[in-house]
C-alpha cells in the first residue's frame, strides 16, 4: 500500500497560481473556486484522497504556501 | 491510545527558518519566489544565517531583503557586485551574495559584474534571467531573445537594429577569475532541485576561498510575458532553454570532491 500523506495550504501565502495543481503526480489538487483568500485568490486545496506526501507541490510553489506531511512507514493507521 | 502527530508522520516540507513571514509582492506564479526560498533553504542547511550578508539589487529582485530574515544592504542599480566586493573585503569571514535580475546585471550593471568576475572576487552571484525588465513594465533587456516581443520591442527584437542577446554564463566562463559558473532553471521540480544544489555549490566555492561564483537561474515573468504561470513555464522550456542551454560552464577542479 502506498504511503499516505497530507498537505496544508497556508492561505495567507497562496496566490492561486495553479503551479502545484499541474505538478501533482496524483492529481489530487485543485483551486477552491467556492472561496477567495484575503488577497482575492482562489486557494489551492486537496480535493481527493491519494496524496502520497511526495512533496512535489511544495517544491514548485513559488510562495512556500504548502506544508507537506507523510505517514511514517510501519505505523499502524488509526481510524479517524 | 492517542499518538502524538509527530510519532505518526514526518514533515516533508515546511517554510525554511530564513524565510520571513512576509507575503511577497511577486506576481502569482513568479519564480523569483522559488529562488528566494532555495537560497533560504541552503543558508539554513549550512547554518550560515548569522554569517551571511546579502546585497539586493534594483528590480523585482530588490525586496528579497524583506523576505530573507538576515542581514542585507541594497545597492544602486547594477552596482551590487561592487558593493559586495567592499563588504567581503572588509568582512572576509562572511558569506556575501548578490541577487540580481538580467536588466540589473547585464545592462546597467555589466561593468561591475564583469570586473568582479575578472578579479576573481570571492563573492557569490544569483542571476535571475527572465528576459526582460520586470519591475518597470517588461522592456527589452540584453537577454531578450531574437523575435521576442516586449513593451520596447513591440514587433519582436530585431537583431539588425537592436543587436543580439548576451549569454552571460557562456561569456563569464572565459574569464580566468571565475571559478563556478552554471545555468539552471526554475520551471519544474527536478530542475528546481538541481538549482538548489548549484546554489549550495556556489556558496561552497566562496567558503573555500576559490573565487567568483555565479548561478544563472532561468525564471518566468507571467505578468510581462502576458501569459498564465503554466503557459509561461512551457514557454521557458520550449523557447528559453534552447537559446540559454542549461549546464555547468566552468567548475573549479577543487569542487569535484564535493558530493551533494
Ligand atoms: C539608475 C536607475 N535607472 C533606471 C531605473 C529603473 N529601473 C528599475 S528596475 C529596472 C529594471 C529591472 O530589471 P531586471 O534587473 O531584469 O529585474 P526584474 O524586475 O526583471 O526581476 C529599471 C530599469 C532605476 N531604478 N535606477
Ligand atoms: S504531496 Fe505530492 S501527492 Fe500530495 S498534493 Fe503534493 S504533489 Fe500531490
Ligand atoms: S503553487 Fe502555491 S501559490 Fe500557487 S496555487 Fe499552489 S499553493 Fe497556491
Ligand atoms: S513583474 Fe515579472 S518578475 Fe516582477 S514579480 Fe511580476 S512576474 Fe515576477
Ligand atoms: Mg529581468
Amino acid at each position: 500500500m502506498p504511503l499516505k500523506g497530507r498537505i496544508v495550504v497556508n492561505e495567507k501565502y497562496c496566490k492561486g497560481c495553479e503551479l502545484c495543481v499541474s505538478s501533482c503526480p496524483q492529481e489530487v489538487l485543485a483551486l477552491a473556486n467556492d472561496r477567495i483568500t484575503a488577497k482575492g485568490y482562489h486557494p489551492a486545496s486537496l480535493v481527493a484522497d491519494g496524496c502520497t506526501g511526495c512533496g512535489i507541490c511544495s517544491v514548485i510553489c513559488p510562495d512556500a504556501a504548502i506544508t507537506v506531511y507523510r505517514e511514517k512507514a510501519g505505523v499502524s493507521r488509526i481510524p479517524a | 491510545m492517542v499518538l502524538d502527530n509527530c510519532e505518526l508522520e514526518t514533515t516533508v516540507f515546511e517554510r525554511p527558518d530564513t524565510l520571513t513571514g512576509a507575503n511577497t509582492h511577486y506576481c502569482p506564479g513568479c519564480t523569483h519566489g522559488i529562488a528566494n526560498r532555495l537560497i533560504a533553504e541552503v543558508i539554513d542547511e549550512m547554518g550560515m544565517r548569522e554569517k551571511t550578508i546579502g546585497v539586493a539589487s534594483v528590480g523585482c529582485s530588490v525586496f528579497i531583503y524583506n523576505y530573507l530574515n538576515m542581514d542585507f544592504v541594497q545597492a544602486p542599480h547594477g552596482r551590487a557586485p561592487a558593493m559586495a566586493t567592499g563588504v567581503k573585503r572588509v568582512l572576509p569571514d562572511r558569506m556575501v551574495f548578490t541577487y540580481q535580475g538580467d536588466g540589473d546585471l547585464a545592462s546597467i550593471g555589466m561593468t561591475e559584474i564583469v570586473h568582479a568576475a575578472a578579479r576573481g572576487e570571492n563573492i557569490t552571484v544569483f542571476f535571475l534571467n527572465n528576459t526582460n525588465y520586470g519591475m518597470t513594465g517588461g522592456q527589452m533587456a540584453p537577454t531578450t531573445m531574437p523575435g521576442q516581443k516586449t513593451t520596447s520591442s513591440q514587433n519582436g527584437r530585431d537583431v539588425e537594429t537592436q543587436g543580439y542577446p548576451i549569454r552571460v554564463s557562456e561569456m563569464f566562463s572565459k574569464l580566468d577569475g571565475a571559478s563556478y559558473i552554471v545555468r539552471r532553471s526554475l520551471h519544474d521540480p527536478k530542475n528546481i532541485r538541481m538549482a538548489k544544489k548549484a546554489i549550495r555549490m556556489a556558496f561552497e566555492t566562496q567558503v573555500r576561498g576559490l573565487g567568483f561564483s555565479m548561478v544563472e537561474l532561468l525564471s518566468i515573468c507571467p505578468t510581462n510575458w502576458g501569459m498564465t504561470p503554466k503557459t509561461s513555464i512551457q514557454w521557458l522550456e520550449e523557447r528559453m532553454i534552447p537559446y540559454y542551454p542549461l549546464g555547468d560552464y566552468k567548475v573549479h577542479p577543487a569542487l569535484a570532491e564535493i558530493k551533494l
